[in-house]
């Protein structure tokens, strides 16, 4: 079991007060805190060992490059990946996805084919796929979403053919916390021989991984969301998938040779390794250790402690919440098929007068459509508001949430 | 000669299919923010007077304590920026 009161000891920012009350961070599907181990790793790093990577040959160099290649090692044994080859950094799961829009779709999928998504997609995992077809012609087509907020399978399967080279959808929705079942998903998409991507951005920081036995081909998600920095986040690629690919960003590091044929007068370039075949520039080194040292924080608490947490806390959430009259909860009320996100609105209140009136108190939440319009727009909401948990968060802080939504009410 | 911008730290515009305002005034302007928006303001409803139900000119909005005011179903920022002269200057 996970002790909320011991965790919340690392998170020096639990301790500020906003409006003179104590904060109560409810926005963790945003953007969750980091902890002082977070903070050190960070400070520790350019105090001690700052130096751009795999590009000198002095000690700094070395010192950061062996850094930065162990973040890609832990992050791989963090989902279960064969090895730092197959997990490539990047700004985060939005330059993830679209690393994959424009260094796969971008080549591989032609005006006959077809990219299935969901609606229940954040915009990150549709628009670069809309964006794609206007250049390339193909076709984007939606799986539906029934009124729980689950994924109509049924729906899914309907959709995806022969035609369908990639499927691509959350593994939990940033508005419901709704799971997704991506391994039935993967099974049948390979059998239609698509590949299957995954938006693990809600997934990654809440619920024990293994790409390998998901069988994914790409898996993205953000180390922001996990108490890592901004700035950084992971695309997995299996291996064979990666090879076979051609660079995303073309700059330094991605290449091992740029040479100049003098008959031709042009320059031939012999690509990287993985991963560095897709990290072209130097990249965000500093990010890549914070990463690290959230990762190995999550493995100290353990996957299954987080999971379990938050399960706990939904679960009181979804219950007390129903006492108040005027509010409304959207997505499934049993917690186990969901992970620590509660979408809700106030009857008579918009989205943000909530937000707002909770800030007067401390208390952190989102309001308006989380990036996810389309699905909105199928519940037919203008908005909605969203609190969402983490390790840190504990039932009274729960309590001190509902009080407040009864007064509102 | 003071200017909106005295007072006004950021204006977002809320996503979601209610186009609101949200203003956050100055931290060190904000209490004389308030009262002069009280002031010109007609109080419809108020929470412990740190919520503020608010009416002016046929426009209601709400004003918080912290220093924050969220208008509604507004045109544009152009007319946010005209009401904000109008209570603020």
């Amino acid at each position: 079991m996970l002790d909320p009161y011991k965790i919340r000891e690392d998170f020096p920012i639990l301790k500020r007060k906003i409006n003179d009350h104590p904060l109560i961070y409810l926005d963790n599907a945003a953007t969750t805190q980091k902890p002082k181990q977070v903070i050190e790793a960070i400070k520790e790093f350019y105090e001690n060992h700052n130096a751009n990577v795999h590009r000198a040959i002095h000690t700094l160099s070395q010192e950061s490059s062996e850094l930065y290649e162990n973040a890609h090692e832990e992050v791989a044994k963090f989902i279960n990946a064969n090895g730092m080859e197959e997990i490539i950094f990047v700004r985060g799961t939005t330059e993830a996805i679209n690393l994959v829009a424009y260094a796969w779709g971008l080549r591989n999928l032609k005006r006959e084919d077809e990219v299935l998504v969901t609606l229940m997609e954040h915009h990150s995992n549709i628009v670069p796929w809309e964006n794609l077809s206007k250049i390339n012609g193909f076709q984007v087509k939606y799986a539906d979403v029934n009124n729980d907020g689950t994924l109509n399978y049924e729906s899914f399967e309907n959709a995806i053919s022969r035609k369908t080279k990639i499927v691509c959808l959350s593994h939990v929705s940033n508005v419901t916390g709704v799971i997704s079942d991506v391994k039935r998903i993967a099974e049948i998409a390979h059998e239609y021989g698509a590949l299957v991507l995954v938006d693990a951005a809600q997934s990654v920081p809440h619920l024990p991984v293994d790409v390998k036995d998901l069988d994914m081909d790409f898996f993205a998600f953000s180390g922001h969301k996990m108490l890592g920095p901004t700035g950084i986040g992971a695309l997995y690629g299996k291996r064979e998938v990666l090879e076979e690919m051609e660079p995303f960003h073309g700059g330094g590091s991605m290449i091992r040779e740029v040479t100049f044929n003098t008959i031709t007068r042009r320059c031939s370039v012999s690509l990287n390794d993985l991963p560095w075949k897709f990290e072209g520039g130097t990249p965000n080194i500093c990010g890549g250790v914070g990463l690290m040292a959230a990762v190995k924080y999550l493995k100290d608490v353990g996957m299954e402690n987080v999971k379990g947490h938050e399960e706990i806390l939904t679960e009181y959430a979804i219950r007390r919440m129903q006492e108040c009259e005027k509010v409304t909860i959207y997505g499934p009320k049993d917690a186990s098929l969901k992970c620590g996100i509660l979408p809700f609105n106030v009857e008579g209140l918009s989205s943000h007068d909530v937000a707002l009136f909770l800030d007067s108190y401390g208390i952190m939440i989102r309001s308006g459509f989380h990036c996810a319009q389309p699905l909105h727009e199928k519940f037919k909401l203008k908005s909605s508001a969203r609190a969402s948990f983490y390790i840190y968060n504990t039932l009274e802080e729960i309590d001190r949430f509902v009080k407040l939504l009864k007064e509102i009410e | 000669m003071s200017t909106v911008e005295d007072y006004v730290a950021r204006i977002e515009e809320t996503c979601g299919e209610e186009k609101h305002f949200v203003i956050m005034f100055k931290y060190d302007k904000r209490n004389e923010a308030i009262k002069k928006i009280l002031k010109k303001s007609k109080v419809k409803k108020s929470i412990s007077r740190i919520i503020f139900e608010l009416t002016f000119e046929n426009v209601s909005f709400r004003l918080y304590g912290t220093g924050k005011a969220i208008f509604r179903n507004l045109k544009d920022k152009e007319e946010l920026r005209k009401i904000l002269a109008d209570l603020l200057l």
